[in-house]
């Protein structure tokens, strides 16, 4: 595998492992920001007013048992003849990728809403705060760690389910698993393992720095 | 759906799906038994928990699919040998587990342990009698986790070939061919939602106090 490494032919070029990592973060980028875009919202709303709490613990729970290698086949199936070029694939992944990650975001969010110490609130209230004011300026910033663990099983689950998307074609680093498979180059298959590994954990690694330096000091009591 | 071919096939998919139940269930089982000593032990002392629920939590990140390729590595057993699925997932199951089981034993009252000790417990029984027994809502709620992911990522191991339902999947794209599809992802949820049901059951059935429990 030290060979496979040392080999400058596999990292330079359109199907390199550079190439390939950065296909890998765009795809997953993509999909975090859909998924970001649906749940945060949801979840704030649903923490706020306490509204509907059953029904996205429901949907999380029935999002969890459903198989993606099974969702992103019958996508592709589906939407294969809608796309012409990639999009046949590229679509169909991408909306498995951001159907995956909504539900840790999702719940995030309002578990940490719904645990903001009441007695902020309700000091804000009396300051004169009105309620979009209450959301944004206290429940939200005191809902960060929640949403920020939510936010990150959410990009593991899209890192890791984008790597089994190799299988009906996209790019990424899934593509050394997939591939090495099917020409049966073993050490290529471990290569790109190694490789999925070392970014998820890279990955996590930011979202830990980046929920570091904006949860507010006062909450982790790190004053 | 064609279930002219669902008939036809009916034996294979069902070798799959006792293949596809074997395979979520057995780690998980093997997990929770290696999760009670060791989250036990995290509980217990502080220097523990960090180090265990750190290197559980980096477990928990490496992607199914990677973890399945690096295995045979590790074992030295052929890339298509069932048992690196089922190592992979039994170092999902206990990676969750570990954290649970501690959080579990964490969250028996203090007075109940006062109490046990006043009551002559020494620190085994103690905890076989008193500490397990109350948390086992707290347990069963991450095996519910365990037991319902696993059923889902099972099923990416259709691409090294070890056998279960997600071989409905490849071989639906290869022929183009949707009702294989279908019939392997209802076959995932209900797997997932008996499982999940069994669990909810036996913890109902350990947790007669708990609203809604078993009569006693």
């Amino acid at each position: 595998m030290i060979a496979w490494f040392s080999d400058p032919t596999h990292w330079t070029g359109s199907d390199g492992v550079f190439a390939l990592v950065i296909q890998h973060l765009i795809y997953s980028g993509v999909a975090l920001f859909f998924a970001c875009l649906i749940g945060l919202p949801i979840g704030l709303y649903v923490g706020h007013t306490g509204r509907g709490v059953v029904l996205i613990a429901g949907l999380a729970n029935a999002l969890r048992s459903l198989p993606s290698l099974g969702l992103i086949v019958l996508l592709v199936i589906l939407f294969g003849p809608v796309f012409t070029s990639d999009m046949a694939f590229i679509v169909p992944s991408i909306i498995v990728l951001v159907l995956l990650a909504v539900p840790p975001i999702m719940s995030g969010t309002y578990a940490g809403v719904a645990a903001v110490d009441p007695a902020a609130v309700d000091a804000a209230r009396g300051m004169g705060k009105r309620p979009l004011d209450i959301l944004f300026d206290v429940e939200l910033p005191c809902a960060l760690p929640l949403i920020f663990s939510g936010l990150r099983s959410a990009t593991l689950q899209i890192i890791s389910t984008a790597t089994i998307a190799a299988y009906v074609s996209l790019g990424g680093l899934g593509r050394l698993i997939i591939d090495g498979r099917a020409q049966n180059d073993y050490y290529q298959m471990a290569a790109g393992a190694v490789l999925v590994g070392a970014l998820a954990l890279l990955v996590d690694l930011a979202i830990g720095i980046l929920s570091r330096l904006t949860v507010s000091p006062g909450l982790t009591r790190r004053l | 759906m064609r279930f002219d071919w669902l008939y036809r096939e009916s034996g294979r998919i069902a070798e799959l799906f006792l293949w596809h139940l074997g395979l979520s269930v057995i780690p998980v089982v093997i997990g929770l038994l290696l999760a009670l000593p060791l989250g036990w032990l995290a509980q217990r002392a502080g220097f523990f928990r960090s180090t265990l629920l750190g290197a559980a939590g980096l477990l928990y990140t490496i992607p199914s699919l990677a973890l399945f390729v690096l295995l045979p590595l590790v074992l030295g057993t052929r890339i298509l040998d069932p048992m690196n699925v089922v190592v992979a997932l039994t170092v999902y199951a206990l990676a969750l587990l570990v954290r649970t089981v501690s959080d579990g034993l964490e969250s028996v009252p203090p007075d109940v342990i006062q109490a046990a000790n006043a009551m002559g417990y020494r620190r085994l029984p103690r905890l076989f009698v008193v500490e397990l027994p109350l948390a086992v809502p707290v347990i069963a709620a991450g095996l519910r986790v365990a037991v319902v992911s696993n059923v889902s990522i099972v099923s990416v191991a259709a691409l090294i070939g070890t056998p279960q339902l997600g071989l409905l999947f490849t071989q639906g794209l290869q022929l183009r061919f949707l009702t294989p599809i279908i019939a392997g992802i209802v076959l995932c949820v209900l797997l997932a939602a008996l499982l999940d049901g069994l669990v909810l059951f036996a913890a109902k059935r350990m947790t007669p106090w708990q609203p809604g429990g078993a009569e006693r």
